[in-house]
């Protein structure tokens, strides 16, 4: 008997998100494992980087179309998911814990009577079994867990696994046109902030805290970040400050962040800063006071004063770049 | 209207999470308790919903008996009355919600209103799960709300943006930092908190669909150095960011 993994793709104004190609990329890998399969499922009008789907190794994918599709609709889509499921008969369906995965992944699960395991951090298959870690405590303490139900439901958390370009001569996609979907809980309006990279997303985060001394100073911050193509990060004390808004904010009651850079400027490093940010892959601290906690998971820190240091910085990241 | 409002017991923030010998619990040792920091903002948003449009505001939380200080806190804000839905085991996301949508369903309550996620085991489906169980609509991770009639709009938080949600009654409404601006417990909502009797009931549980295997820390990082004391430090920086982390 074979195992099926079905990948949730997900897409946004027509891209395929980064985040379910590394949910593509773990499900092959672990599918000779498990004895499975790998198929994959996207729902929208259109799909503009369809040729990615090939690129990173899928061979079947199945397009749920409509146009009224293309935004996210929570009943509509939870309904076609769920029944794609039962369709192929899988047994593991996975998706990245994105914002719209977050929302999605339980009502799926409550629709095929699954277990759910969110923001896996780690998937290990013993004879056959699945065991899955994942960050509690906004990354204190892990936690590994294993699904007693039939089908099981996982999602991963984002930046975390590798997407792998695995190229596969042909690819079977099937479009099947969507009757009547079930709209009743949809997005009417998508509100961009205009140009701004959002910290869940970016390769690297350049953050500011209490020793920029004031909002009018985040310039420095921004500056930085620009010249690194990074998005801006904020400490809870900037943001319950009224500094910079909380989307920005880093944290246990922010986002939780996995940059492969992380640049803590004036930032002295709580706990609840650290449990967000501390498994990025690379942190550099700049602090006047040598002994903030900041500097304990620091690889890099320039015990210094951050108005003098910035501006240098700034400069020497642009000629690198140059 | 009858509006739900669901907390959770956590661990405090500021807490140093320690894991007890049997690898399957924290070391409860020094560890205080609060009200979950996302469900203050549901608990405002409740009480501003029901200022607004009429009705009867219930708090209910699972858990141990520890629980019933966070469901006084939230009389105290202002809610009218509280159930605890008792249970002292590990309990998986379903059988919470699970818990809760029973109760939900036994109140006739339409709206619901919880935290977007609890700050201790960070899953953050439990709102989807319970709406998905009554046959609700649900909206996640809410930064606005707005309830006219049956019909409800609301923003929620998106990498990079947000996107506007329109649905219907009944409803479960998720909490995100930003929604408003929860309220003090006044002194007379102290008092009379301290007055209110809490009911109890205990729940039945289904087998748990996610079972705890171990928990363990996690590996801490090594010390790194400090390489300088000032802006003369920035192109060794840069140099190490380039040559030997090779992130930039």
């Amino acid at each position: 008997m074979s195992n099926i993994i079905l990948v949730y793709l997900e897409q946004r104004e027509g891209f395929i998100k980064k985040g379910s190609f590394e949910a593509v990329s773990k499900a092959i890998e672990i599918a000779p494992l498990l004895g499975a399969e790998v198929n994959a499922l996207v729902i929208g009008d259109s799909i503009n980087n369809s040729d990615s789907l090939k690129k990173y190794g899928l061979n079947k994918v199945t397009f749920y179309k409509n146009s009224e599709l293309q935004n996210y609709s929570s009943s509509a889509y939870a309904k076609i998911i769920a029944d794609a499921v039962k369709s192929v008969n899988a047994n593991y369906l996975i998706m990245s814990n994105t914002a719209l995965g977050k929302d999605l992944a339980p009502l799926v699960s409550v629709a095929l009577n699954a277990g759910l395991v969110v923001d896996a951090v780690s998937l290990e298959i013993e004879n056959g079994d699945l065991t899955i870690t994942r960050p509690i405590y906004a990354g204190k303490a892990l936690e590994s867990v294993s699904i007693t139900t039939n089908i099981k439901v996982v999602s991963l958390r984002p930046n975390v696994f590798k997407a792998i370009e695995n190229e596969v001569p042909e690819i079977e996609i099937s479009t099947i046109e969507v009757t009547d979907p079930d709209l009743s809980n949809r997005v009417v309006e998508l509100k961009k902030s205009e140009g701004k990279l959002d910290v869940a997303e970016a390769d690297i985060i350049v953050s500011g805290g209490r020793g920029l001394k004031g909002p009018e100073h985040f310039g420095l911050i921004e500056n930085l970040a620009k010249s690194l193509n990074a998005a801006v990060g904020a400490s809870r004390a900037v943001v319950d400050a009224g500094w910079r808004p909380h989307r920005e904010q880093v944290g246990q009651t922010g986002k939780t962040v996995t940059p492969t850079l992380y640049i803590a400027c004036g930032i002295s490093g709580a706990i609840q800063h650290l449990a967000g940010m501390s498994s990025s892959k690379y942190i550099v601290a700049i602090n006047k006071d040598k002994d903030a906690p900041i500097f304990s998971v620091a690889d890099y820190g320039i015990a210094g004063d951050l108005f003098e240091i910035l501006p240098v910085l700034t400069e020497e990241i642009k000629k690198v770049k140059a | 209207m009858k509006i739900a409002v669901c907390v959770s017991h956590v661990p405090d923030t500021a807490t140093k999470i320690k894991i007890a010998n049997d690898a399957r619990n924290i070391d409860p040792i020094g560890v205080s308790f609060i009200l979950n920091p996302y469900d203050e903002f549901a608990i405002e948003e409740a009480l501003k919903t029901k200022e607004k449009v009429g009705g009867e505001v219930i708090v209910l939380s699972v858990g141990p008996d520890t629980n019933k200080e966070t469901i006084r806190k939230a009389l105290a804000m202002g809610v009218d009355e509280g159930v605890h839905l008792k249970y002292d085991s590990y309990l998986d996301s379903f059988g919470v919600a699970k818990a809760l949508a029973d109760e939900i369903k036994n109140i006739g309550a339409e709206l619901v209103f919880m935290g977007k996620q609890s700050v201790d085991y960070d899953n953050g489906i439990v709102g989807s799960l319970t709406a998905a169980m009554l046959n609700f609509s649900v909206i996640t991770v809410c930064v606005t709300f707005d309830i006219n009639g049956n019909e409800i709009r609301a923003e929620r938080e998106i990498e990079g943006g947000r996107e506007v949600v329109q649905t219907t009654l009944p409803a479960v409404i998720t909490t995100q930092k930003g929604l408003n601006d929860p309220r003090y417990a006044s002194l007379k909502g102290i008092m009379t908190a301290k007055k209110k009797v809490i009911a109890e009931k205990s729940i039945t549980a289904d087998p748990n669909r996610v079972e705890l295997v171990t928990l363990k820390s996690p590996q801490p990082k090594n010390p790194g150095r400090i390489i300088g004391t000032d802006a003369s430090a920035v192109p060794e920086l840069v140099r190490l960011l380039k040559e030997e982390a090779k992130v930039i």
